[in-house]
């Protein structure tokens, strides 16, 4: 077989049909069952988020619970356009959204900086290793008093949050990390790499996927600490609004602050899902077009 | 006994009397003990031996990635301390980057290296060319059957010129009919390159049919057990197919020698 007669060869490419050329029915009838499949699962979804909010507002009109304690979803919605009239909500939405994006950015920023710092120095990562494991066992929940006192009302928010969701990024990069193909790693050597190019030309990007995980751990563990923060410390925030609105025993408050946390964690999911789209298939699509 | 397999050729790589040890907490491990022999120059040799026996490991210390317990390893007369340029590498995997086109895969060595730019793209197209992937530059390596990938990833190794080919198992990934049709290209690309090479290989019939000289080595710890010139009376080795060479009484004696000092037992 000469060298030209193997190149001709397809491999493993999928060719679509030709253009023009007619579908069978049978594909016709499959791409109708698949986009039945997805209508109907969308359809569940919002059937069980109806079905719930129908079960808690009959619930508490019919007294089966008391609607002091449990609130219902009528009067979550009133409670809801009078604090967005007021302006209220959304000032603490915003102070709550920017604390979190800002304790996500530093934290995964200084959990992917200490993973690249651990894979250079191999001694520092041996030295640190059973510190790391301690450090991420410790109830970082433990410290909000600490932290509340070391730096302040404003900052201790920050410092929690990033305690919370530091660990998880740098563990779970590192572990990535550790596990890059050691033949990738061998043959950027044998091509005459530096420890840098290793970092930069393997390391890094065999490591995206890892790292928008990590990224994905972290978002969660961020509004955790910043709530938790807030608990402690705020006179602004949709934690602070949980506090104060269980104080003065305004279940309506509550729940709609729990409301807008839930829109807040749905939101920076899907960001996180846009992200990981464009950081994993940037380059087949630029090799497409 | 260790033997000094030497050759008539102006000699390009040197083993000394290298002897090489791994050190674990649970002990040391000799690996290789006092290997001496000679490669010369547009020489291409086949190393085999049992699992465990140190083949790769004489690939690592010529390519600079660990060095010799005692002894020298050296190229053109030089001791080897680092990566040297003149050596390419050919992994027993293909080790393509799933997120680089082939063309950016092979442009590899050059960028790692700092090379210009466009005499590198150049070169590289030449080379896709060539090995019948005109058509697969901008595909990513998934895309791309086994064979196609392997002769990707010597067009990556090539694309920096190297003198000196170092090849560890490079096709035993591969299936038997690829397998077959990609070491008779290879062989052909390295001899009419004059490139000189070191193939290490499990399979004494590709030992054979790639290789002027077919070195044994023993079992752990690694020694030259012995050396078998492969010389075939065919008029033209670089256009004989290796089934052709298969064929011949010679091809049968060289193996049966080989099998004999492998001293296989089961």
């Amino acid at each position: 077989m000469s060298m030209s007669d193997v190149g001709k060869m397809p491999g493993e490419i999928a060719t679509p049909a030709p253009a023009g050329r007619q579908a069978s029915p049978a594909y016709l009838n499959w791409q109708r069952a698949q986009v039945r499949r997805r209508i109907g699962i969308v359809a569940a979804q919002l059937g069980l988020i109806a079905a719930f909010l129908v079960v808690w507002e009959v619930a508490a009109r019919m007294l089966w619970v008391n609607p002091l304690l449990t609130s219902y979803p009528s009067a979550v919605t009133s409670s809801m356009i009078t604090l967005l009239q007021d302006g209220v909500l959304f000032k603490h939405t915003w102070v709550t959204l920017v604390e979190t994006i800002t304790s996500f950015v530093a934290s995964t920023a200084l959990g992917v900086v200490l993973a690249v710092w651990l894979w250079l120095a191999p001694t520092a990562r041996r030295i640190l290793d059973p510190f790391l494991v301690v450090g991420n066992a410790v109830p970082k929940i433990a410290l909000v008093p600490i932290f509340y006192i070391w730096l302040g009302p404003a900052l201790s928010i920050y410092g929690i949050a990033i305690a919370v969701a530091v660990f998880i990024v740098l563990l779970m990069v590192h572990i990535g990390f550790e596990q890059t193909d050691k033949n990738k790693v061998k043959l950027v050597r044998t091509l005459g790499g530096t420890t840098w190019q290793i970092l930069t030309k393997v390391v890094l990007p065999a490591n995206r996927s890892v790292i928008v995980a990590a990224m994905k751990a972290n978002i969660g563990l961020s509004l955790v600490g910043v709530i938790v923060g807030e608990f402690q410390s705020a006179k602004a925030g949709l934690g602070y609004l949980i506090v104060y609105g269980s104080q003065i025993f305004q279940m309506d408050m509550v729940m709609c602050a729990i409301v807008i946390l839930g829109v807040i964690s749905l939101a920076l999911f899907v960001g996180i899902s846009l992200l990981e789209k464009w950081i994993t298939d940037v380059r087949l699509i630029r090799a497409e077009n | 006994m260790a033997i000094a397999a030497g050759t008539e050729r102006a000699a390009r790589l040197a083993f000394n009397d290298v002897s090489l040890s791994y050190f674990t907490p649970s002990g040391e491990t000799l690996a290789l003990d006092s290997v001496s022999f000679q490669i010369g120059v547009g020489e291409i040799v086949s190393i085999v031996g049992q699992s465990g026996c140190g083949k790769s490991t004489l690939l690592s210390l010529l390519a600079g990635l660990i060095a010799p317990t005692s002894g020298t390893v050296s190229i053109d007369g030089q001791a080897v301390s680092e990566p040297s340029a003149a050596i390419g590498f050919m992994l027993q995997q293909d080790t393509l980057f799933e997120w680089r086109t082939i063309l950016e895969n092979t442009l590899l060595g050059p960028e790692l290296r700092g090379h210009d730019r466009a005499a590198a793209h150049e070169r590289a197209e030449g080379l896709l060319d060539r090995y019948g992937l005109r058509d697969f530059k901008a595909h990513f390596p998934h895309q791309l059957s086994g064979g196609m990938r392997q002769r990707a990833a010597l067009a990556r190794t090539m694309c920096l010129d190297p003198s000196i080919l170092l090849l560890d198992e490079p096709f035993s990934a591969l299936d038997f009919q690829t397998r077959i049709a990609i070491s008779d290209e290879i062989a052909q690309i390295i001899r009419s390159e004059g490139k000189t090479a070191i193939l290490v290989t499990h399979d004494i019939n590709e030992a054979v049919a790639m290789a002027d000289r077919v070195l044994v080595m023993s079992r752990r710890p690694g020694r030259i057990k012995s050396q078998h010139v492969i010389d075939f009376a065919v008029a033209d080795r670089e256009r004989a197919s290796s089934l052709e060479l298969r064929e011949l009484p010679a091809f049968n004696h060289a193996f049966q020698a080989i099998w004999k000092d492998l001293d296989v037992h089961v």
